[in-house]
C-alpha cells in the first residue's frame, strides 16, 4: 500500500474501535452499519481505552468480539443493571450498552426504565427492528400490527397482543433522561443523523448530564424474507410510520453540547 | 476492638464495610432489611457505593457488573429474592466473578412468611441456577460468626473468583448478640488484573458466559469442576461437639445447629452420649469425616427446619453404614430443644 502523501487528508479509515473480526450477521443487517458508527463516535472523542461496553442477548450478542474495548455480557434484558454496577464503582469510564428490541422492550423494560429514572451516567444504543431476529423471527413488543412473524403467523392482531412499545416515547417522560431520540440506520441520511445522535449521547454521558438512549430503526431480511433492500423500503413504508424520527427528550443541557 | 451488642443483619453489613465492600446493591425483603438500611447510611457515610435496586433482578446483575470490574460487591435477601437472584447467580458462577450473596431464609414456598426457615437448602447447594455449578456455602450460627464469615466469604470470593452464598435464617438475622467486628481495612482495594477497566495500553478484557461451541463450552465446564474441586479439597469446613465417644450424631447446620448444642448438653447431663456435627460449609459438605464417624457412631439424626433437605447429603456421605433419621419443623417453625431430645430418646 501507498504511504498517503503529505498534501492528502485521511478522510475516512477503518475505526480503531472495532476489531478486524469478521462479523456473523446476515447479509443487509444493520448492526455492522450502527456497530461501525459506535465505534467512530468512540475514536473521535478518544475514549476507546475508557470505555466498558455492555452485549445483549440476542443477534448482537457476540457485540464484544466487534468491538476493540473492554466488554461484558449480560443476561437477557439485563444490560442496563449490569452497566449500573459497572458504572457506579468506575465513574470516570465511559458505559454503554447495546441492546435489542426484545432485550430492551420486553425482558428489560423494568431494567431500563429504572437505570433511566436513577439518570444512570450510561448511554444505551437501541437498535429496534421489530422482531426477534435470533430466536428466528419471532413476535416482539414492537413488531407492527398486522406484521407477521413465527409468532404470529396470523399477523399482530393488536386484540390478543396489543400495540408496539415506544420506547423513545417512554423515556421522553422520564425527568432524568437527559437525552433520547430516534434516527434510523436505512439510508445515507438517516445513518449520518444517528451518527450524530450517537456522538451527542456519548458526549452526554462525558458531561455527566444525565441517562442517554439512541433508539435506531433497523431491519432485519432474513427474519421478514425480504432482500436487504426490500427490507429497507418496507422499515421506511412501515416502521417510521409507527415509530416516528427524531429527539423526544432533549435537555437543555444537552441542547447546548457541540456535536 | 470491644464486643458490642449487634443484630445479626446490621453485624454482617458492618462486617462488610470493615473487610472492603465497595459496592452493595439491595431489594427490600424481610427478614433482612435491617442490613439493607444500615448500609443504606453507612456506605454513604463511607463514600462508597449504595444503590436500592428496582428488583432482586436488577440487584443482582448490579452486583454482576460491579463484580466483573473486580471491587468487593454483594447483596443480600430472603428466599423469594434468591429464587429471583438466580438467574444473575448462574451468570456470575459462568463467568467466574467473584461475588457474594446473604440469604437469611423465611419459610416457603410462594409468599410463604417471614418466620426463620431453612427451606432453601437445596435452592442455595444443589440448584442456585441453570447449568453445572455450586457456589461455596457458609453457614454461620452466631452472630460472632455471621461477621467472621463475611470476610471468609471475601476471601475466599476473590481467592477462587467463584460465588459464595452465606446461608443465614430469620432468626440468625434478627437476633442480637455480643460480638465483635473486625477493625476497618484500608481502603480502596487494589483491582484485579483480570477484570474490564477500559482497555488501556492492552488487548480487550471480555467477560461472558457464552461459547458457542459445544467443545469450547465443555471446555470452560472443565474449568469450573477443577476449580470445584480445588474448593472441595481446601474449604471444607465444620465444627465437632463432644464426637470422642458419641453413639448417637446429631447433625445440624446454623441456628437447628444452635438448638442441637442445647439438645446434646442436655442430653449429656441425661447420661446419653449424644455428639453434634456441625457443618459450617453446605457446599462443600464435610462428607469424608461424617463418613468416619459414621464407622463410630450407632445412628445419627438430621435436624433442620425444612421437610428433609441436608439429610439427603448426610445419608450420601454415610452411604448406607449407620442409620439417619430426620427431624424437622415447616412453615417458620423453630424446633425447642426439648422436641429434639424427645428424638434423641426413640433412637
Amino acid at each position: 500500500m501507498n504511504a498517503i502523501p503529505d498534501t492528502m487528508e485521511l478522510v475516512f479509515q477503518y475505526p480503531e474501535s472495532l476489531t478486524k473480526r469478521n462479523t456473523h450477521y446476515c447479509p443487509g443487517c444493520t448492526h455492522g452499519v450502527i456497530h461501525r458508527l459506535v465505534a467512530e463516535v468512540l475514536d473521535e472523542l478518544g475514549v476507546r481505552e475508557q470505555t466498558i461496553g455492555v452485549a445483549p442477548v440476542g443477534c448482537s450478542v457476540l457485540a464484544y468480539y466487534y468491538f476493540n474495548a473492554d466488554f461484558v455480557e449480560a443476561p437477557h434484558g439485563r444490560a442496563p443493571a449490569m452497566a449500573t454496577g459497572i458504572k457506579r464503582v468506575n465513574p470516570d469510564k465511559i458505559v454503554f450498552t447495546y441492546q435489542g428490541d426484545g432485550d430492551l422492550a420486553a425482558i428489560g423494560t423494568n431494567e431500563i426504565i429504572h437505570a433511566a429514572h436513577r439518570g444512570e451516567l450510561i448511554t444505551t444504543i437501541f437498535v429496534n427492528n421489530a422482531i426477534y431476529g435470533m430466536t428466528g423471527g419471532q413476535m416482539a413488543p414492537t413488531t407492527l400490527p398486522g406484521q407477521k412473524t413465527t409468532s404470529s403467523p396470523f399477523g399482530r392482531d393488536p386484540r390478543i397482543a396489543g400495540l408496539p412499545v415506544h420506547i423513545s416515547e417512554i423515556m421522553a417522560a422520564i425527568p432524568s433522561v437527559a437525552y433520547a431520540t430516534r434516527q434510523s440506520a436505512l439510508d445515507l441520511p438517516g445513518i449520518n443523523k444517528t451518527r450524530k445522535a450517537i456522538k451527542r449521547a456519548f458526549m452526554t454521558q462525558q458531561h455527566g448530564l444525565g441517562f442517554s438512549i439512541v433508539e435506531v430503526l433497523s431491519t432485519c431480511p432474513t427474519n421478514w424474507n425480504l432482500d436487504p433492500w426490500a427490507a429497507m423500503q418496507w422499515a421506511k413504508e412501515n416502521m417510521i410510520p409507527q415509530f416516528p424520527l427524531g429527539d423526544t427528550r432533549v435537555s437543555d443541557e444537552v441542547a447546548a453540547l457541540k456535536v | 476492638m470491644a464486643k458490642e451488642l449487634l443484630k445479626g443483619n446490621e453485624a454482617f453489613a458492618e462486617a462488610a464495610i470493615r473487610y472492603g465492600l465497595e459496592a452493595y446493591f439491595g431489594y427490600p425483603i424481610t427478614p433482612q432489611s435491617e442490613a439493607l438500611e444500615h448500609l443504606a447510611r453507612r456506605m454513604v457515610e463511607e463514600d462508597r457505593v449504595f444503590i436500592q435496586a428496582e428488583s432482586e433482578l436488577g440487584a443482582i446483575n448490579m452486583v454482576y457488573g460491579a463484580a466483573c470490574c473486580g471491587v468487593r460487591t454483594m447483596t443480600s435477601t430472603s428466599g423469594p429474592g434468591f429464587s429471583l437472584m438466580e438467574e444473575g447467580l448462574s451468570y456470575i458462577a459462568g463467568s467466574d466473578v467473584p461475588a457474594v450473596v446473604v440469604n437469611m431464609q423465611r419459610g416457603g414456598p410462594g409468599l410463604g412468611n417471614i418466620q426463620p426457615s431453612q427451606s432453601d437448602y437445596f435452592l442455595m447447594v444443589k440448584s442456585a441456577g441453570h447449568g453445572d455449578f455450586h457456589p461455596l456455602v457458609l453457614a454461620p450460627a452466631s452472630v460472632q460468626e455471621i461477621i467472621d464469615m463475611m470476610g471468609l466469604a471475601f476471601d475466599l470470593a476473590e481467592k477462587y473468583r467463584t460465588l459464595v452464598v452465606i446461608a443465614g435464617d430469620g432468626s440468625l438475622g434478627q437476633m442480637m448478640e455480643s460480638a465483635e467486628l473486625p477493625p476497618m481495612q484500608p481502603f480502596p482495594r487494589p483491582r484485579p488484573e483480570w477484570a474490564v477497566s477500559g482497555a488501556k495500553g492492552r488487548d480487550p478484557h471480555i467477560i461472558t458466559s457464552l461459547d458457542l461451541s459445544p467443545e469450547g463450552l465443555e471446555r470452560m465446564n472443565l474449568g469450573f469442576q477443577a476449580k470445584l474441586a480445588e474448593i472441595q479439597k481446601h474449604e471444607i469446613r465444620w465444627k465437632e461437639y463432644e464426637t470422642a465417644d458419641a453413639e448417637i450424631l446429631l447433625v445440624a447446620y446454623g441456628t437447628t445447629g444452635r438448638i442441637c448444642l442445647s439438645v446434646m448438653r442436655e442430653a449429656r447431663k441425661q447420661g446419653l452420649k449424644v455428639g453434634l456435627f456441625r457443618p459450617q460449609t453446605l457446599w462443600p459438605f464435610p462428607s469424608a469425616r461424617l463418613n468416619e464417624l459414621s464407622g463410630q457412631v450407632r445412628v445419627m439424626l438430621a435436624a433442620e427446619m425444612n421437610a428433609g433437605q441436608m439429610v439427603e447429603d448426610v445419608r450420601l456421605a454415610v452411604s448406607g453404614k449407620v442409620p439417619v433419621h430426620f427431624y424437622g419443623r415447616m412453615g417458620g417453625v423453630v424446633p425447642l430443644a426439648d422436641e429434639i431430645l424427645a428424638e434423641v430418646k426413640k433412637l
